[in-house]
């Protein structure tokens, strides 16, 4: 099965979330991830939705998420059209004898620590899902506490506007 | 979003044409209701101008389904919905009042289905709105237009566990075209609107408006028409120019073509544009349970009803054709089989108002979406032109095959060895002494595919049945709500003995509201599609099956004083000689409900047969029979 990001256009409904979370399990779709976050139009979210599915099975997909009502717009965006981006925050043991090893690996991710104590750190890192995952293998020998992983979040490349073209088409 | 935001406007534009325009037309007659929403305003009913009118909420939504042009309406009050109770009682909409919600809701598909108007009942919350998820999912399943209203505890009290408050938004989600909780009365107008747009337009389907009581009680700013505000929702009426003449390079190319029609063919009104478009082609036409009745049965064209108890001819139409072509189906199991068996060597062409059915379980060569009353005329005019650049393709090898299965193998039946009544034999006698007027309903299981197979259906319309969700209970309050729809109709509900004690207490409903329906109860005193299925593949071990309602049994209940409690007229017909008489006897019986128990042998079966999980190549002309395919290629 392959990876395919969806970025949908959602009117801001009370249930809209529901709705498509729902849809996703009684269709017995794959959600990999999913971020949902206002958008430069009131009255308008965008969900950044990654699915599992193979061709057939993503068109499906797509067909029934435009039959929500409250859906406005589906792009599919490839990796190479489109910046896609996690967002992690990993709390790892550091006392006094790793934290600089620790800071380093971290400097070289240019992730930044955002919390200190005497036996941790907090990091937070941005990028794309596989740079997250080579971040946290270089973390784990360390002990990793805690990780808080957002979803992949992911827009068009390019000055064309998402949203823009959804109201024209509409 | 707000409807002042700046989005709103510009994507109303592109919808609705501007100043409000004349009603929809609905022609019964001649079955011309047109999807045309794209040229008419998106409100449903005469879009008269109302200036702002200060009321309460509940006065709002009576005075919407009013506006909307609605005359009927199903329901049960409760406390949630009491307020919209009281100036409902004042309006000249028709109430019926029901026993139980389900019955409201079922009532409001039969309307629906046979008026090609959207649906309309009323529930409290709670349980109230529970007993409406039945009728909602079976709306769902075979799309039928449909607005079901449920009271809703106040916004204050939601979330809270009060009394009776059930999500029923959450509840029906998986199973409504859309859903909308109304908290503010001022939304009431446009969400009532909205509604039965979504409900009317597109793949018609339900639509849940669950209204908390405050907003019922609350006074608000009535005016109409409102503002459809859906940027989400554009339905596609219009096919594809392109693949429409693809479709018809493929036609002309065909030499076993075969019409594959659906349900949707009736929900979009293009039975006589089906009707040209087929004589034309010169193409066999298969109906599915859905669309029996949107080409006449008798139509020498016509090879049958596909699928699991489908005849032989259609069947095998399409398990040996080399192009489906597909209006308004949706390639559902029962219709296919085993899919990666079916039509194995058909190219498909498929037209479906639904995107999303399209390439759902077969994959199509053509798709076509938009509504069947529009595409249909287009492709009739596009193999018109292709037939006169490449010729009228000859079908005759192919019709001499189909003829022959026909032949060979007409659907019928075998007396039952126990010397009691044939259940087919009485469906067939109801549906010749009825005739081809009269609208026939059926509940879920053996009774409904021998009304499906024994009954001529010569237009759309005419039959009733639970399709997609098989839902036991369907067909009592389904036929009075047709009854109430085309009182003028002879309406049969054609019932099983289980089916029946789902659902009779409408009786009463239809008794005391004068809506005289006629029920036929094939009464084999048994669960007999289930008692079929065990007597094939579980060792004839019937297990909680037996009804004892039959012959030689205790009779609980007894159906004749059933009925008669029920202030309905009560016959019993146990012998074949008895069948014309008793028919001919609740035909003429037309100031009250009539109910017949014909007691009839619990041991047929529904024949032909795919048994679940073949081929539809391995159907069964009865038990362990399999015809000999002499011409197959």
């Amino acid at each position: 099965m392959s990876r395919h990001t969806l970025s949908v256009l959602v009117e801001d409904k009370p249930g809209v979330l529901t709705r498509v979370a729902s849809l996703f399990a009684r269709r017995a779709f794959n959600i990999n991830s999913l971020a949902v976050g206002p958008t430069e139009v009131t009255g308008i979210s965008r969900m950044t939705v990654v699915v599992d599915a193979d061709g057939e099975l993503i068109e499906q997909v797509t067909k029934q998420l435009n039959k929500l009502i409250n859906v406005i717009k589906i792009v599919e965006l490839t990796s190479e059209s489109s910046v896609q981006r996690d967002h992690i925050l990993v709390k790892v043991r550091a006392d006094a004898a790793t934290r600089l090893q620790v800071t380093q690996a971290a400097d070289l991710f240019r992730a930044s620590v955002v919390d200190v104590s005497t036996d941790s750190l907090v990091i937070e890192a941005t990028g794309h899902p596989e740079k997250l995952t080579a971040l946290l293998s270089v973390l784990e020998p360390f002990g990793i506490r805690e990780i808080v992983q957002s979803g992949t979040l992911a827009v068009g490349r390019g000055s064309r506007s998402m949203s823009d073209r959804a109201l024209r088409s509409a | 979003m707000s409807k002042g935001s700046p989005i709103s406007p510009s994507l109303m534009a592109a919808k609705s044409a501007g100043a409000p325009k004349a009603p929809e037309k609905v022609d019964r007659a001649t079955d011309a209701v047109v999807d045309n929403a794209a040229t008419l305003s998106p409100v449903l009913g005469p879009n008269n101008v109302v200036p702002p009118t200060v009321m309460t909420g509940s006065e709002a939504i009576v005075r919407s389904l009013e506006e909307l042009g609605v005359d009927d309406i199903f329901g049960l009050p409760g406390g949630a919905i009491l307020p919209t109770y009281d100036p409902l009682m004042a309006s000249k909409m028709n109430h019926v009042l029901v026993r139980h919600e389900q019955g409201a809701g079922h009532a409001a598909q039969g309307y629906a289905m046979v008026t090609g108007r959207v649906g309309v009942c009323i529930a409290t919350s709670g349980p109230g709105a529970t007993n409406l998820v039945t009728a909602i999912m079976d709306a769902h399943m075979d799309s039928v237009p449909l607005v079901a209203i449920t009271g809703q505890v106040s916004a204050a009290v939601i979330g809270t566990d009060a009394f009776q408050e059930a999500d029923i938004v959450g509840i029906t989600m998986p199973i409504t075209k859309h859903s909308f909780l109304v908290t503010d009365p001022e939304d009431i107008p446009h969400v009532m609107a909205e509604a039965f747009h979504l409900a009317s337009t597109g793949r018609p389907g339900p639509v849940l408006v669950d209204i908390a009581k405050n907003a019922q009680v609350g006074n608000m700013t009535f005016s109409w028409p409102p503002k459809v505000d859906l940027p989400g929702y554009r339905p596609v009426v219009r096919g594809h120019n392109k693949q429409v003449r693809e479709a018809a390079r493929l036609i002309a190319e065909s030499r076993k073509p075969v019409l594959y029609v659906g349900g949707g063919v009736v929900k979009g009104h293009a039975s006589a544009e089906l009707l040209e478009l087929a004589e034309l082609t010169g193409a066999p036409v298969v109906t599915t349970l859905m669309a029996k009745g949107s080409f006449p049965d008798s139509h020498a064209q016509h090879v049958g009803m596909p699928g699991m108890h489908g005849s032989v001819s259609a069947v095998t139409a399409l398990q040996q054709a080399d192009l489906l072509i597909t209006l308004g189906a949706r390639f559902d199991d029962r219709v296919t089989g085993v899919l990666s068996t079916f039509a194995p060597n058909a190219k498909v062409i498929h037209a479906d108002i639904d995107p999303a059915e399209i390439s759902k379980n077969r994959v199509a060569d053509v798709p076509i979406v938009g509504s069947v009353k529009e595409i249909i005329p287009e492709l009739t005019e596009a193999v018109r032109n292709q037939f006169g650049q490449s010729g009228t393709p000859d079908l005759a090898s192919w019709w001499s095959f189909l003829n022959n299965l026909r032949d060979t193998y007409p659907l019928g039946w075998t007396e039952p060895e126990d010397g009691l009544t044939a259940p087919q034999r009485v469906i067939e006698r109801i549906g010749a002494l009825t005739g081809p007027e009269g609208i026939y309903v059926a509940g879920v299981g053996q009774h409904q595919m021998w009304a499906a197979q024994f009954i001529k259906y010569e237009r759309p319309h005419a039959w009733l049945n639970s399709g997609g969700a098989g839902t036991m209970g369907y067909a009592v309050p389904a036929a009075m709500g047709a009854k109430v729809g085309e009182p003028d109709r002879v309406v049969w509900a054609i019932d099983g003995d289980g089916c029946f004690q789902m659902t009779n207490q409408e009786l009463a409903t239809c008794a005391i509201n004068k809506i005289p329906i006629k029920v036929a109860i094939i009464n084999n005193s048994s669960l007999g599609m289930v008692r079929q299925w065990q007597t094939l593949f579980y060792d004839g071990r019937y297990s909680n099956t037996d009804l004892h309602t039959g012959h030689e049994t205790v009779r609980i209940p007894d159906f004749v004083k059933l009925a008669d409690a029920y202030g309905c007229a009560a016959l019993r017909c146990e012998r074949d000689e008895d069948i014309d008489a008793t028919i001919q006897k609740a035909l003429e019986i037309n100031d009250r409900p009539v109910v017949i128990d014909f007691v009839v042998s619990p041991n047929s079966m529904v024949w032909p047969m795919v048994p679940a999980g073949v081929s539809n190549d391995q159907i069964q002309v009865a038990r362990n029979m399999t015809p000999e395919w002499e011409e197959e290629d």
